[in-house]
């Protein structure tokens, strides 16, 4: 299963105002549900996410059991350089995942 | 007494085209708040992608004992798969019955790759449903016109309007008599299946015609048919004819 969906702009002007979406591939079990026999499921949510873009973290946040499978994020950030986007995330299983894009500043 | 079966027949046949007049067709799409609609809109944010991601890859996977991929005979989907969704549920030689595109997915997989058949609902199945339909999106709904299905299509437009459950609702009660009027808070829609599987928020997850189906079954108190019960297919294949000329729209997002 691919891990998330990206929609960034492959290539922005410098100094140009750019959001940043991603829909990221999870579960985002409560651990407050109960599997058919009664037992109650783990909870396996999503613990933090984080973005860093040429090397220095530009977003970050925690987050609930309140927040729904498959979450979709949301943010803005301004180019500064060209180079790599690395966002990573980790779940309560311990699952560490990570997708990289790169981005090409004109001018 | 022969008059009055062929008024019988030109009855049905005419109640059969047209419960909502061809004008007024209208897809759960067009009663989406705009929120939705952005989520359906957006290939690079709509979540029913990541199985249509995921349904690209099993389509290229070799596997089974003679490792075997779903491309090794059809090729490429974007062109072997074009339209194939919008003329499902089609006649079956072997079982002599309708099936839908799951029903022909699963005999694939058992017949030709050796290999188990997917759970109902699982991820694997419907990353390749959702893949397999995308390829139709756009292309206009027209079941197969073959004489042989015709006693299913007759079945599916019976369960359609029999009232059934504690509630003793037919589908038709709701959606060819009350649709566009509201249930709670919901606009009832008129139950076109264009968009399948469809990611519903409610579920947080892709799911199946089958899945809504049953659905409406508990929501009426009825007890619902199981996975690829006939009766599923047979109101499958009402349905669509019912949706004819209708543009598929997979994957939807629906609330």
């Amino acid at each position: 299963m691919a891990n998330a969906l990206l929609d960034i702009p492959k290539s922005v002007k410098a100094g140009e105002v750019f959001t940043v979406k991603v829909v990221l591939s999870h579960v985002m079990e409560t651990g407050y549900r109960r599997d058919i026999s009664g037992k109650a499921i783990a909870r396996n949510i999503i613990k933090w996410f984080s973005c860093t873009y040429g090397g220095e973290e530009i977003f970050r946040c925690d987050m609930t059991q309140a927040i729904a499978a498959n979450p979709y994020l949301g943010f803005t950030t301004i180019a500064t350089a060209s180079g790599p986007m690395v966002m990573t995330w980790e779940d309560d299983e311990g699952t560490r995942y990570r997708e990289e894009v790169q981005i090409a500043v004109a001018g | 007494m022969r008059l009055v079966a062929l008024i019988f027949i030109a009855m049905t046949a005419g109640a059969l085209a047209d419960p909502i007049p061809p004008g007024q067709k209208q897809s759960g799409y067009e009663v989406m708040s705009p929120d939705s609609r952005a989520m359906q809109d957006n290939d690079r944010t709509n979540p029913a992608m990541l199985w249509v991601n995921e349904g690209e890859r099993l389509w290229n996977l070799p596997s089974g004992p003679g490792m075997r991929s779903c491309a090794g005979c059809h090729g490429d989907a974007p062109k072997s798969m074009a339209g194939v969704a919008a003329r499902f549920p089609a006649f079956d030689i072997i079982t002599g019955r309708a099936r839908d595109l799951t029903g022909q997915i699963q005999s694939c997989r058992t017949e030709n790759q050796k290999l188990p058949a997917f759970q109902p609902e699982s991820r694997p199945l419907l990353s390749l449903l959702a893949y397999v339909g995308l390829q139709s999106r756009g292309v206009a709904i027209k079941p197969p016109s073959d004489l042989r299905l015709d006693v299913f299509m007759r079945s599916g437009e019976r369960l359609f309007s029999q009232r059934m459950g504690q509630l003793n609702l037919s589908c038709k009660s709701c959606h060819d008599d009350n649709w566009g009027k509201h249930l709670g808070a919901s606009v009832i829609p008129q139950a076109h299946p264009t968009g399948y599987p469809i990611y519903r928020l409610e579920w947080q997850n892709l799911g199946s015609l089958q899945r809504r189906l049953r659905n409406c079954l508990t929501g009426i108190r009825a007890e619902p048919y199981p996975y690829g019960a006939q009766e599923l297919i047979d109101l499958e294949l009402y349905m669509m004819e019912r949706a004819r000329g209708m543009a598929i729209e997979t994957p939807a997002v629906r609330p």
